[in-house]
């Protein structure tokens, strides 16, 4: 009798299928919906406005060219901001890795142990971000406003504040598959940036590690009764940050073939920007990689289509500002509107 | 004996406070035992070691007569206990499917979560345990908008789904209605009947008297006095908690 229940029980699950329920689906995507709507207007806007510069594709191959140095971190930094956590630190891990990068390469002359060795030195920061947060009970935002802080030191103090040509990686086949062209005109960043956001998307949607970010950030205490380890999924999800930004540290020095010291400086408040704008809540629990990866998109559009516009370049953080704050308005009321 | 679970000498410190001293405990096969006792008499604590959350200052812990060390909540539920929070332990901004699942998603060897089958799972609980029957609700509903009733479904089906063999109810018909409260009674008493051992918790003295089969009496962190409930009228227990309340003894 029992073994049939069962049966019928297993059967039943088998034919399970997931209807479609319109309600349902705009309670669960309506903030993407709604970034997306936000998005497409905006490019409409910017074609109306500057039709020769939009409709021409020289453009997009110039955002796909400059917007993964950023973008890139905003991947890994959506899923530690669902997990409640923030690092702030990331542009120093920038810079950072490309000083051992430099330093490694001096020493052996191999382009690729270089490359390998500023991957681990993201990972061993962010290893560190991790544990001062997780070990020593530190809000992440103050505990990684001090590590940007101090490797931003250590990086003027190793650099002696120098910058330096790294010309000769163009010889290496690093070189090409980082930030080499496909077909002379697709950026091979872009590549990079596409799948390190389905690697996300999939850690964070398809994997145990990303459920558990999200219940912490939800609710660490039920995530801690129901027996998650929640400090060692934070200090992953810290390490996984420093990796993504040493390695766009790399991609990013390698597009210009040049070393600068102030290394990542100017993306601190972009990454942070397309996050945001991209719906993830930044009280945790709550966010998408592909919010994050179009939230990216419209801060590096912004700034060139307002100077396609022409308009001046000064308004440019003023739209910034201004979109961002919408934006958030809109996610905040369809979030409240939908559940 | 052959208990299925015995705290030896267990006590516990929070730094200065001493939650537990010396408590001995056990629970037998197939039996429901009630613990009372007031506001921070370590009923709480006593649990959370019995579920591994916490480990114990001094003292062992046995399952099946056997010592278990270093006990941690992945060890306890292999062990077959599952725990009910007063809190519930859900997270409101998630599906109902990732509650179910929550701390243990299915999942390959490579981590990668089998979501389908995750909500297939969900799906048939919701159809056949939880009692939901609205189109409303699918295993991709967010917990946060179900009524406490609901989410004491949630909380119990998860504890049952995994094949628990010993099931910790903490206060778990605090928030509930009165008929939600006499469908969770029938529950502990269904545990009883499918040859599980329960231990069950609740300010109610009513509602521990009603389903236990023994009810221990915890006072400031030892225990004061056991009894089977056949022996005893719950006149005469309400008298001795009163006691113990007061004076510290049950007579």
């Amino acid at each position: 009798m029992t073994s049939q229940t069962e049966q019928i029980n297993s059967k039943s699950s088998l034919h399970y299928k997931e209807s479609f329920n319109l309600g349902r689906f705009m309670r669960n995507y309506g903030t993407q919906l709604g970034i997306l709507a936000v998005f497409v207007s905006m490019w409409s806007f910017f074609i109306i406005m500057a039709p020769g510069t939009f409709l021409s594709s020289q453009i997009y191959y110039a955002y796909m060219s400059t917007i993964p140095f950023f973008a890139l971190i905003a991947m890994p930094l959506t899923i530690l901001i669902i997990a409640g956590e923030i690092d702030l630190s990331f542009t120093s891990i920038m810079a950072m890795g490309m000083i051992m990068f430099i330093l490694t390469y001096n020493a052996t002359q191999s382009v690729w142990l270089a490359f390998f060795v500023a991957l681990a030195t993201g990972l061993f920061i962010g290893w560190l971000n991790g544990i001062i947060v997780v070990k020593f009970g530190i809000p992440s935002l103050v505990a990684t406003i001090g590590t940007q802080f101090f490797w931003r030191g250590a990086v003027l103090v190793l650099s002696q504040g120098k910058s330096g040509t790294l010309v000769y990686t163009k010889d290496s086949l690093l070189y090409p598959l980082l930030v080499g062209k496909i077909g002379g005109v697709f950026p091979v960043q872009m590549l990079w940036l596409i799948i390190i956001a389905v690697g996300s998307w999939v850690l964070l949607n398809r994997h145990q590690f990303g459920a558990h970010m999200y219940l912490i950030g939800d609710n660490a205490n039920s995530a801690k009764l129901m027996g998650v380890n929640t400090g060692r999924a934070r200090i992953k999800g810290f390490m996984l940050v420093g990796l993504v930004s040493a390695f766009a540290g790399v991609v990013a020095s390698l597009h210009v073939t040049y070393f600068w010291p102030s290394l990542g400086e100017g993306y601190l408040m972009r990454t942070l920007a397309s996050i945001f704008l991209g719906g993830t809540s930044v009280f945790g629990g709550v966010g998408t990689i592909l919010g994050s990866f179009i939230g990216a998109f419209m801060i590096g559009a912004i700034e060139a289509a307002t100077v396609a516009i022409g308009w001046t370049g000064f308004l440019t953080q003023l739209i910034y500002g201004l979109i961002i704050v919408l934006s958030v308005i809109m996610h905040t009321y369809l979030g409240k509107r939908l559940s | 004996m052959d208990y299925r679970l015995e705290l030896r000498k267990v006590s516990k410190s929070f730094g200065e406070v001493r939650a537990l001293r010396d408590v001995d405990f056990q629970l037998g096969r197939n039996e429901v035992v009630g613990l009372l006792g007031d506001n921070g008499a370590g009923k709480s604590t006593m649990i959370k070691i019995m579920n591994g959350f916490y480990q114990p200052t001094s003292g062992e812990l046995l399952f099946n007569g056997k010592v278990v060390k270093h006990l941690t909540v992945p060890m306890a539920r292999q062990l077959g206990v599952e725990t009910v929070y007063q809190e519930r332990a859900l997270a409101e901004l998630q599906t109902l499917w990732r509650n179910i699942f929550l701390g243990r998603e299915l999942n390959n060897r490579w981590g990668l979560l089998d979501v389908h089958k995750m909500k297939a799972e969900t799906h048939r609980l919701m159809t056949q345990s939880m009692g939901f029957t609205s189109h409303a609700v699918s295993p991709d509903s967010k917990v946060g908008k179900f009524s406490g009733g609901e989410r004491q479904g949630v909380a119990i089906v998860r504890a049952l789904y995994f094949d628990a063999e010993i099931i910790i109810l903490d206060e778990p018909t605090m928030g509930l209605s009165l008929k939600e409260t006499e469908k969770l009674l029938n529950f502990v008493r269904g545990i009883k009947k499918a040859g599980k051992s329960a231990v069950f918790i609740d300010h109610n003295i009513y509602h521990v008297y009603s389903v236990s089969d023994r009810v221990v009496v915890i006072d400031r962190g030892r225990v004061a006095g056991e009894f089977q409930t056949k022996d005893i009228s719950l006149e005469t227990l309400m008298d001795k908690m009163i006691n113990v309340a007061e004076t510290g003894s049950l007579d």
